[in-house]
């Protein structure tokens, strides 16, 4: 095999580039972070699929209430939390983008812009979770309501889980880009982004379709 | 600052906002009633972001097999069941 390919099977480009793992490319093909967090990654995944389905299930069995449900949710807190998260994977995405490039405290300003929209999220969950369990609704009100709490609690919890190692990076952002610190920067990342495409899943799911 | 940027995250980011506000305004106001197009629509917008997601902000179009293959069967395979689900 040519050293070249060996290299980039192995992610390493200390040949020609400065650094010692180089960003993902077409002709540098390699998985950002490690492995293992891509399996962790596909597991959550696989999860959530049977979340989505389990909850259509039982959507197709009480109809009424369903929708009925539904129209007690604050759509607003579920559309502003999605744009805060799309913003978040945007920051966190662009941040391991300059971290490549060796720009530090960019990397670092962005992880805590992410981090700041990751907080929103939380806040504004947080905020809906206390009003409806200020008008009596609980996991014990329905079925609509217990999947609702069910489903957006575990996302929540993965939301506070992705807010800790934000922080964290962000203390690895700032150091010299080396192989290691840009594969936590990448595993950490990979992790945030599941967070954000789970939640655009769960949020037309529960709060918009009809 | 602005030059180290990527053009192809903030593009997408773009769409995945425009991908938002459509499925925003597809929705019927305060209906109880199901209704089958807009619904599909929506969930189909839905998988086609995370496809986004996980192509450009995860870098999987840069992955190498078969990493990128699951990830890709992942969203066929759960939006053809969720949809299947939503109109059975």
């Amino acid at each position: 095999m040519p050293l070249e390919q060996v290299h980039n099977r192995i992610g390493i480009h200390f040949l020609n580039r400065p650094l010692a793992v180089g960003a993902p490319g077409p002709g540098t093909r390699r998985l950002p972070g490690e492995e293992g967090i891509w399996a962790f990654v596909l597991g959550d995944m696989l999860l959530f699929a049977l979340f989505f389905g389990t909850f259509l299930y039982y959507r197709n069995q009480q109809p009424e209430i369903f929708l009925q449900s539904q129209l007690l949710l604050n759509k607003n807190y579920g559309a502003i939390n999605t744009l805060l998260l799309l913003t978040s994977s945007w920051f966190v995405a662009t941040a391991v983008h300059v971290y490549r490039k060796n720009n530090t405290v960019w990397a670092a300003r962005f992880l805590a812009a992410g981090f700041l929209c990751g907080l929103g999220f939380a806040i504004i969950k947080v905020t809906e979770f206390t009003e409806k369990f200020r008008a009596g609704i609980t996991l014990n009100t329905n079925d609509f309501f217990m999947y609702y709490f069910m489903f957006t609690g575990i996302h929540f919890l993965h939301v506070l889980i992705g807010l800790v190692v934000l922080f964290f990076i962000r203390r690895t952002a700032l150091r010299t880009p080396d192989a290691s610190g840009i594969r936590t920067l990448e595993n950490g990342a990979t992790f945030w982004h599941m967070v954000d495409l789970l939640w655009i899943v769960l949020f037309p799911l529960i709060y918009l379709l009809k | 600052m602005l030059a180290d940027l990527s053009k192809a995250i903030t593009l997408v980011w773009i769409v995945l906002f425009a991908g938002s506000a459509v499925s925003w305004f597809l929705v019927p106001e305060g209906t109880q009633v199901t209704s089958l197009v807009p619904g599909i629509a929506i969930l189909s917008i839905a998988f086609f972001k995370v496809r986004l997601i996980l192509l450009y902000f995860m870098e999987l179009r840069f992955s190498p097999q078969p990493w990128r293959g699951i990830f890709e069967a992942w969203v066929i395979v759960a939006w053809a069941a969720v949809v299947y689900l939503y109109v059975a």
